[in-house]
């Protein structure tokens, strides 16, 4: 398996190839050998289960997973297994399919040189590598072997600005697989065709040496024999589409378009890039590029070569193109859908990969996202519509800034000043980073200024933060491929992962401005909150009167340690507030005017006749006052058996209308979340509130002025003023804390 | 094309001819089934969720094997008004919960097991899951006559119900569920399925309704752990694995990173409630009031699980206009739900002047307007 086209047994992984143990897993425990150490010690290992496993993709896979999905999770991870590729320095924003990657397509179209997914036939588990065509750029002497002599092989590869090995791995990066591990033999896939190379017809461009050599120094390439061209779909671009789409199976619709295009395109016809998308901006601009690439192995420009593209791309920005996006190939031969729920609308503006709408056919619930970056211009369907299987969704007009934006991150790097820049320059700047990104830093907590941004201008992706997620939570990374941050390769193979490290464990050292991403958010009173509303605004009428003191508890709380076993027999949760309850429906036998009510026109006072005594309960939903109902008559058993009642139905969410209205006095134990005292607000209609703060232990003087442990709680009442005078609040207050700090004296009026 | 798939198969076979450890080995990553701890409906939903989002499954496959305590589970599209007796699960406390997947209702306890078969979009293939589950259940027990439908249920005896599925295809991963019935409550499914609330209009996904069987009634020595090691070893085969199950903890975040995020965000109003498609209710209702009954006639817009329009018909004057219409206010926007009407209802309440009449007749109008919710 892990051999090399020739045949010759592969290359066994060096040094370099720990780094490609993804930062996560490398801070596992169990991969921890595996780490920023200078590669020897892991490298047998790596090696050692390379060879066993026959070189399974994961081939970095730490020895010891800590657990099957970590284990999985390396997987997940970019696992560039070119030996000592140079790592492109910022590492581009594209994942798996990403634009950049979709640039590689049209050029390959051009001939220049070829890429293709091939697959491996044996499990057909889908490996996929790099394939190039024959037409590439003949160099001077290319050895087959030993990777530290192998170039770049740049000029037969689309984009010049990158050194292939680093190209090969990205885009390898997105598959979990490697060049090396190829067989001898594969299939190619191709947009769902299979294609054969014959056996040593392609190298492994990822095999080069760390650094790409000078152009003029690039030995010749051996012949390689074309792999055969896909023949339904004719499109050059056609691997990377059948790749791109994701079922291979669906790929040749989309295909089909766009190799309509690349062809109009090469017939010279101008604007039939104009109608086409994003694909055609990309693809007309990596055909340029490639020829601009010529431009600069002939004289060894990099600079010149990456300026050449960078004008060119302004050009292609200019225009900006609606796009029909079409519905792919769901699988199963299913032709229609319904469409069930739509993410966007129109004039929403959407990247790459977002969720466009949510379809449904045959009990499956399909996501489609975006290919594109750009603005919604239609919806072609409404809700609950059929759609059809390679008819139009949506018209996206491809956003200029956006939609070049990733191929950007690839063309213009520099194919090897990275080294030390990376992480400097990004750390002097602003952080740039899309909204959605901000977000997803902002849910997991995450300050963007850590996040080391791999995209054009160093902004952050969202790759960046799920990496940085991934190293804070050392485990699994998530899904995207490119999640891994890339420092540059040195150039010398002996250097490991030292500089990743580095960049990634020191704190920004230089002072950035705050950026604050925050959004204001208005939303509309609905609900608890406007029966919030309504209630307030209704108490805002009422001349509120206070009055507070602190109640000893001590005699209480024995009292209630000795009975709380006894309502447990009888299966309720004995609590304080019952006695709080029945005491102040005793204490309103004394005065009424408490437990009464006032008309709108404050003509008439109602006393009332019941007890219904209110308990504000803090539940999910919000704020509620179910009260306990004729408390005058209840004994405590009884109201502490309706309070549990309440509460069960409270936290469930059940409480019936009748358990909510018809109070006439309530009590608020906010002390149980905590604080002292408080300013409670009048239910209206009711006159007065109680609100009970939390008890504590606090030393207080006996009678012989001796200090004592004493339990202590504070009460703060409030009391309609219109009818209610201080004095009699006072009065009330008082004999209901008579009765709770000498509870036997409740016994003397309880009926 | 001939010409293409035979090149294929010598591909394939050349491959396999040259690395035969190698190919085994392959496979032998290639998969992995695993287990919940947990019976918690939406801890296990959120397990497919971070599955479905966080692994690439691009070389393997996942086998999820999971159980829940009572729980009614709708499809994504789906209205649960129109699906099960929400009123009688409060009751029962039988939980809720609204998958990602399309299809239709299904009710879980712990005498139903649950089978997540996760792939690549492009390796999506229902068939071949349900076919590798009879396949199984074949094995175990030979005499079983079981087969597939091209509604991909699985049926006993032609006539019972004893699985259904779901799918749900992402941009990437997709994954396919299934029932198993073995030993659930048949009394509590049937009951708790049966929608009581009236004058829905709707273009939510509805369920068809089949008549189920739990495999135990066939074969009472059958037992859920017998089947789920049934079909994890048929799995383990067809994929060439290991027949090892891994068990995880799907509250556990160093294994799975964000699982509680996720699992918090399918217990929300919002995600159960919220997600269902606009729907209409209009309807009537008696009220029987001191010897006499009057009908009132009830409309509602209902969106993404709040009420958008409403109009209450009550017999003229049996409640102050102005307190009608400011119940109707009140609703719109507010949730249909019945603890929000009811707190909304006893809050006007407390605005207006108070007397018994007033309060009883507007606590039965409440009550009978929370039955709808």
């Amino acid at each position: 398996m892990r051999r090399t086209r020739s045949g010759r047994p592969s290359r066994q992984l060096s040094a370099v190839d720990t780094r490609r143990i993804c930062p996560p897993c490398r801070g596992n425990g169990a991969v921890s050998a595996a780490a920023p150490a200078p590669a020897p010690a892991p490298a047998p290992a790596a090696r050692g289960r390379g060879e066993a496993s026959g070189a399974q993709p994961g081939a970095a896979r730490p020895g010891a997973a800590a657990h099957p999905l970590h284990d999985a999770a390396v997987y997940l991870h970019p696992v560039p297994v070119h030996g000592g590729q140079p790592r492109g320095a910022a590492a581009s924003p594209e994942d798996g399919e990403s634009p950049a990657e979709q640039r590689l397509q049209p050029a390959a179209g051009a001939g220049a040189g070829r890429w293709r997914w091939s697959r491996r036939g044996a499990g057909g588990r889908g490996r996929r590598r790099c394939l190039r065509s024959r037409r590439r750029v003949p160099a001077p002497g290319r050895p087959r072997s030993g990777r530290g002599q192998r170039p770049p092989a740049r000029p037969s590869h689309p984009v010049p600005s990158r050194p292939v090995p680093s190209r090969c791995r990205d885009r390898c990066r997105t598959h979990t697989h490697t060049h090396t591990h190829t067989g001898p033999l594969g299939e190619v896939y191709s947009s769902g065709r299979t294609l054969r190379a014959a056996p040593g017809s392609w190298g492994v461009p990822g095999a080069g040496g760390a650094a790409p050599a000078p152009h003029g120094a690039r030995p010749l390439p051996q012949p390689r024999p074309r792999p055969r061209r896909p023949v339904g779909c004719g499109s050059r671009g056609c691997a990377r589409v059948g790749c791109r789409v994701g079922g291979v199976r669906g790929g040749g619709r989309g295909c089909r378009a766009k190799m309509a295009a690349v062809t109009a395109l090469r017939s010279s016809c101008r604007t039939a890039g104009r109608l086409v998308c994003a694909h055609h901006v990309r693809s007309c601009s990596s055909i340029r590029f490639v020829k601009s690439k010529y431009v600069c192995v002939f004289d060894k420009s990099a600079f010149k070569f990456s300026h050449q593209q960078r004008l060119f791309r302004t050009s292609a920005v200019s225009c900006g193109q609606i796009v029909q996006f079409k519905l792919s190939d769901i699988g199963e031969g299913i032709t229609e859908v319904t469409v069930k729920e739509w993410y966007i609308k129109e004039g929403d503006s959407v990247s790459q990969f977002d969720s466009i709408c949510e379809v449904q056919s045959d009990k499956a619930s399909v996501t489609i996202t975006s290919r594109y970056d750009g603005i919604i211009r239609k919806l072609h369907y409404n809700l609950d519509e059929i759609a059809y299987v390679g008819k139009p969704l949506v018209d996206i007009e491809i956003d200029a800034s956006k939609g070049v934006a990733p191929e950007e991150d690839v063309v213009e790097t520099p194919a090897m000043s990275h080294e030390e820049h990376t992480h400097q320059e990004i750390k002097g700047h602003k952080t740039l980073a899309t909204p959605a990104v901000r977000r997803l830093a902002m849910e997991n907590n995450i300050k963007l200024s850590e996040v080391v941004g791999t995209g054009k201008d160093n902004r952050i992706l969202k790759e960046d933060i799920l990496n940085y997620l991934a190293k804070q939570t050392g485990a699994i990374l998530p899904p995207s491929p490119k999640a891994e941050i890339i420092p540059p390769l040195p150039k010398s193979e002996t250097v490991p992962a030292a500089p990743k490290d580095k960049a990634r464990k020191i704190p920004v050292p230089v002072s950035r401005p705050i950026v604050f991403s925050g959004k204001d958010k208005t939303e509309p009173i609905t609900g608890f909150h406007k029966a919030m509303v309504k209630t307030m605004n209704a108490a805002l009428k009422i001349p509120h009167f206070g009055y507070c003191d602190e109640i000893d508890l001590t005699q209480l709380v024995q009292l209630r340690e000795e009975m709380k076993p006894l309502a447990q027999i009888r299966g309720i949760k004995l609590s304080f507030m019952p006695f709080f309850i029945k005491a102040a429906s005793l204490g309103l036998l004394q005065y009424p005017i408490l437990n009464a009510s006032l008309d709108e026109s404050c003509q008439n006072v109602t006393y009332k006749a019941s007890h219904n005594i209110g308990v504000a309960m803090d539940t999910e939903q919000g704020l509620i006052v179910p009260n306990v109902k004729n408390v005058q008559v209840c004994s405590v058993f009884e109201i502490a058996s309706e309070l549990n009642r309440l509460q069960a139905l409270g936290s469930a969410g059940q409480l019936g209308t009748n358990d909510l209205t018809g109070g006439t006095f309530t009590l608020s134990n906010i002390g149980t979340i905590g604080g002292t005292y408080a300013k409670p607000v009048i239910l209206p209609p009711e006159v007065a509130i109680g609100a009970l703060g939390k008890i504590q232990i606090l030393p207080r003087f006996n009678g012989k002025g001796e200090i004592f442990k004493a339990q202590i709680m504070n009460v703060s009442w409030s009391a309609d003023h219109r009818i209610i005078d201080g004095a009699t609040m006072a009065r009330f207050s008082n004999l209901w804390k008579s009765y709770l700090e000498n509870p036997a004296s409740m016994l003397l009026d309880l009926k | 094309m001939v010409l293409q798939s035979s090149f294929k198969n010598c591909l394939q076979l050349s491959c396999i001819l040259r690395t035969p450890k190698a190919g085994f080995r392959d496979a032998a990553s290639g998969g992995l089934i695993i287990q919940s701890l947990s019976n918690d409906v939406y801890h296990n939903l959120a397990v497919e969720d971070w599955i479905h989002d966080h692994m690439n499954l691009e070389n393997r496959q996942v086998l999820f094997l999971w159980r829940n305590s009572p729980a009614v589970v709708i499809g994504r599209h789906q209205n649960p008004w129109q699906e099960c007796n929400l009123k009688l699960m409060r009751q029962k406390n039988i939980k809720l919960a609204r998958r990602r997947s399309g299809g239709g209702t299904v009710y879980h306890d712990l005498g139903n097991i649950n089978l997540t078969f996760f792939t690549t979009r492009k390796k999506y293939e229902r068939m071949e899951n349900l076919k590798l589950v009879v396949k199984a259940l074949k094995a175990l027990r030979p005499q079983l006559n079981i087969h597939v439908t091209d509604r991909y249920d699985i049926l006993l005896d032609r006539q019972y119900k004893i699985s259904g599925t779901a799918a749900k295809l992402g941009r990437t991963t997709a994954y396919h569920h299934c029932t198993l019935l073995c030993n659930a409550d048949k009394f509590v499914l049937s009951d708790v399925l049966k929608s009581p609330y009236k004058g829905l209009k709707s273009n939510a996904t509805p369920s068809v309704p089949a008549s189920v069987k739990n495999l135990f009634e066939e074969d009472p020595s059958l037992t859920c752990e017998m089947l789920l090691d049934a079909i994890a070893e048929e799995y383990a085969m067809q994929h060439q694995i290991d027949h090892h199950i891994t068990l995880i903890n799907p509250t556990d975040e160093t294994v799975l990173p964000g699982i509680n995020h996720k699992s918090k965000e399918l217990q929300t109003w919002e995600w159960i409630y919220g997600k269902t498609p606009k729907f209409s209710v209009s309807t009537c209702f008696n009220m029987v009031y001191k010897d006499s009954v009057l009908d009132v006639k009830v409309d509602m817009d209902v969106k993404h699980g709040r009420i958008e329009a409403c109009n209450i018909d009550l017999p003229e004057q049996w409640l102050p206009p102005a307190l009608c219409s400011e119940l109707v206010k009140s609703l719109s926007g507010s949730k249909f739900c019945p603890t929000e009407t009811t707190a909304l209802s006893s809050t006007l309440l407390r605005m207006c002047p108070q007397d018994d009449e007033l309060h009883s007749k507007w606590n039965l109008l409440c009550e009978n307007m929370t039955m709808l919710m």
